[in-house]
């Protein structure tokens, strides 16, 4: 939640009880995996979880109303009208304007292309690069995994908050400078995560078998240890996915976001927190509810593959 | 256990460096150079010059990093070229009120998450269960700085019960002695920690409560608050510990965000003040801190872990 941190996934790890690298470390904690259940009896027991298939309904109207509600709603966003500044809703703007003069509607779809591209994005290439150095990592063992590890501990150390002010500071942040530094900083909390999979499935049988039967390491990686922990690395891509989406809010809130015309939600409550005394709700409310509305419905798309594709859970 | 304390120790020191070189990288991105971005566009060259020789910029970036890493050792965490002081000074201003922030919100939070969670745990899928989850799981949702504001328009604009401003005295004895002004910041920050700790806690409850010994003390006919107090909530506590642990960047940066919220008088909102005038020694100075900060959280975490639970074994 809350907050921002991309050390926000490995709370959130720890919250749902998920074994983050710190597992291996206890082995009370590892618990034998159970069988992979096929593909097609989870997307029905996901059809069933109706949190999950509720989460899965908001993300796609949220994406809908961003892309598309453009092509039917048009307002424009790049000049400002001191004429109808800071106007309450009414014929012609349903949620009235902010104060530039500029349409809250509008902004809020255009805020929502750059939250969920943002966040996408993240949940993609943290979930890669993390998924690839745990499987490394826990497959090498001995040094290289020591090693591997403690750049995991130390980027984990530093908040990715602090990291992103000072380079909003120093460079000129666009959408891909924020999505390559997000990424960066979030992509060792999946590391540990795939890692400790990857400790429990190396000790497994059919793992031991393909390395004695001679498979070589990226083999073994790719055909055993990937797929197996693909679960896991799934339902933790949409935890991220939140957590980027709370950051870039993080970020533009204390102003260190995308710079203007770029909209984003948290630049707007940052300016329309301003007015919160004036009583201009629609300057507030209704983007607080869609970015709250967003990162729920992503957990909650998390919560329900999570239950569908953990097979110990799925008898309750 | 004393190998595996050394052994993790050793680890945290590797750990500490390399947030020292994190630190040092973000430094030597500053485009052009540091003299340039910290004397302004009409520095002359002579300044320049002047500037990079007392601050060691012309040697190579090896003897530098040793230069900065021999600096953090000493405590000393650089200086604010805005405010003419040094930051371990700043610093060390601030932190009795950020440990009275960031505390008072942990402890709070421990206080209640952890009967809930064990609640929740023992009443497992009836309506106050599920309605705890649901509480918690939106608190989940909402961003820190989004609750703050929901929190400031209903207690303050709406009801004048609290103040939306924390208390602006320069010490934590001041900032103590202003309650009224505390509780919104500590409420805010607690709340946040009250979700992710009463889930974490429900899980690990439940999982105990499935344990044999657990089946045994029953079947003894221990039962209702005496199970769970000596069978449940000892053992579920040493979870807590790790979580504490992993929580704390997260726990920093609702800091970071809370306090430019509410103006609280900490490091969070320095650090905020020193990215807005470009002040690159404090926020440097400051994220080695953070940085620091978690390392040894984290150390304290597992080591009291594998004191607190014998079953774990580390070879």
């Amino acid at each position: 939640m809350t907050d921002a941190g991309a050390g926000g996934t490995t709370r959130r790890a720890a919250a749902t009880g998920e074994a983050t690298g710190y597992s291996s470390r206890h082995p009370a904690e590892e618990l034998a995996l159970p069988a992979a259940p096929s593909r097609h009896s989870v997307a029905a027991a996901f059809t069933r979880h109706r949190l999950g298939v509720a989460g899965l309904g908001l993300v796609v109207a949220i994406a809908l109303f961003s892309y598309v509600g453009p092509l039917l709603y048009h307002a424009n966003e790049l000049s400002v009208n001191i004429l109808a500044t800071n106007a309450a809703p009414g014929a012609g703007r349903p949620l009235g304007t902010d104060a530039n003069g500029f349409d809250i509607l509008g902004r809020l779809m255009l805020g929502g292309q750059a939250s969920l591209e943002l966040g996408l994005a993240v949940a993609l290439a943290a979930t890669t690069l993390g998924s690839l150095w745990g499987a490394i990592s826990g497959m090498a063992g001995g040094l290289l995994d020591a090693a591997m590890m403690r750049l995991v501990d130390m980027l984990i150390s530093v908040p990715a908050i602090f990291v992103l002010i000072f380079l909003a500071t120093v460079l000129r942040p666009t959408i891909w400078v924020l999505i390559v530094a997000l990424s960066l900083m979030s992509w060792p909390a999946a590391a540990r995560l795939v890692r400790g999979e990857t400790l429990s499935l190396r000790a497994r049988e059919f793992v031991e078998a393909a390395r004695v039967s001679g498979g070589s390491r990226p083999h073994n990686i790719f055909r055993h240890i990937l797929p197996n922990a693909f679960d896991t690395i799934l339902v933790n891509a949409t935890f991220q996915a939140a957590d980027a989406i709370i950051v870039l809010a993080a970020l533009s809130f204390l102003g260190f976001g995308l710079p203007p015309p770029a909209v984003s939600w948290g630049g707007m409550l940052s300016q329309g927190s301003a007015y919160l005394l004036d009583g201009y709700w629609w300057e507030v409310y209704p983007v607080l509810a869609l970015l709250v509305l967003t990162v729920l419905a992503f957990n909650f798309v998390g919560e329900g593959l999570r239950d569908s594709l953990d097979v110990r859970l799925r008898g309750e | 256990m004393i190998g595996y304390a050394i052994r993790r120790m050793l680890q945290s020191v590797v750990v500490l460096v390399g947030v020292t070189l994190i630190v040092f990288v973000l430094e030597h991105l500053v485009p052009g150079n540091l003299a340039r971005a910290i004397l302004g566009q009409r520095a002359s060259p002579g300044e320049i010059a002047a500037f990079d020789r007392a601050n060691g910029l012309g040697q190579p970036l090896v003897v530098q990093y040793i230069v900065f890493l021999g600096h953090v050792a000493e405590g000393n965490l650089g200086r604010s070229y805005r405010l003419n002081q040094s930051v371990d000074s700043l610093v060390a201003h601030e932190l009795p009120n950020d440990l009275v922030l960031v505390g008072t919100a942990l402890l709070l939070a421990l206080c209640v998450a952890i009967p809930l969670g064990v609640a929740q745990a023992a009443r497992r899928n009836t309506a106050f269960d599920h309605a705890a989850t649901g509480v918690s799981f939106l608190l989940y949702s909402i961003p820190s700085y989004c609750l703050g504001l929901l929190l400031i328009a209903g207690l303050s604009i709406a009801a004048h019960v609290f103040p939306p401003e924390a208390p602006q005295a320069p010490s934590a004895a001041g900032v103590l002695g202003d309650p009224r002004a505390l509780v919104l910041p500590v409420l805010t920050l607690t709340l946040v920690n009250v979700a992710l700790f009463s889930r974490y806690m429900r899980s690990s409850a439940i999982a105990t409560l499935a344990e044999d010994y657990v089946r045994v003390a029953r079947a003894k006919g221990a039962g209702g608050w005496n199970l769970i107090r000596r069978h449940v909530l000892r053992n579920s506590l040493a979870a807590v510990v790790t979580l504490v642990g992993l929580s704390l960047p997260a726990l920093l940066t609702s800091g970071l965000v809370i306090e430019y919220l509410f103006n609280f008088p900490g490091t969070g909102l320095t650090y905020f003040t020193a990215a807005v005038n470009s002040d690159y020694p404090v926020m440097l100075g400051i994220t080695v801190l953070v940085g620091f900060t978690t390392v040894i959280g984290n150390l304290f975490a597992d080591l009291s872990y594998a004191m607190l639970d014998p079953r774990v074994r580390y070879d």
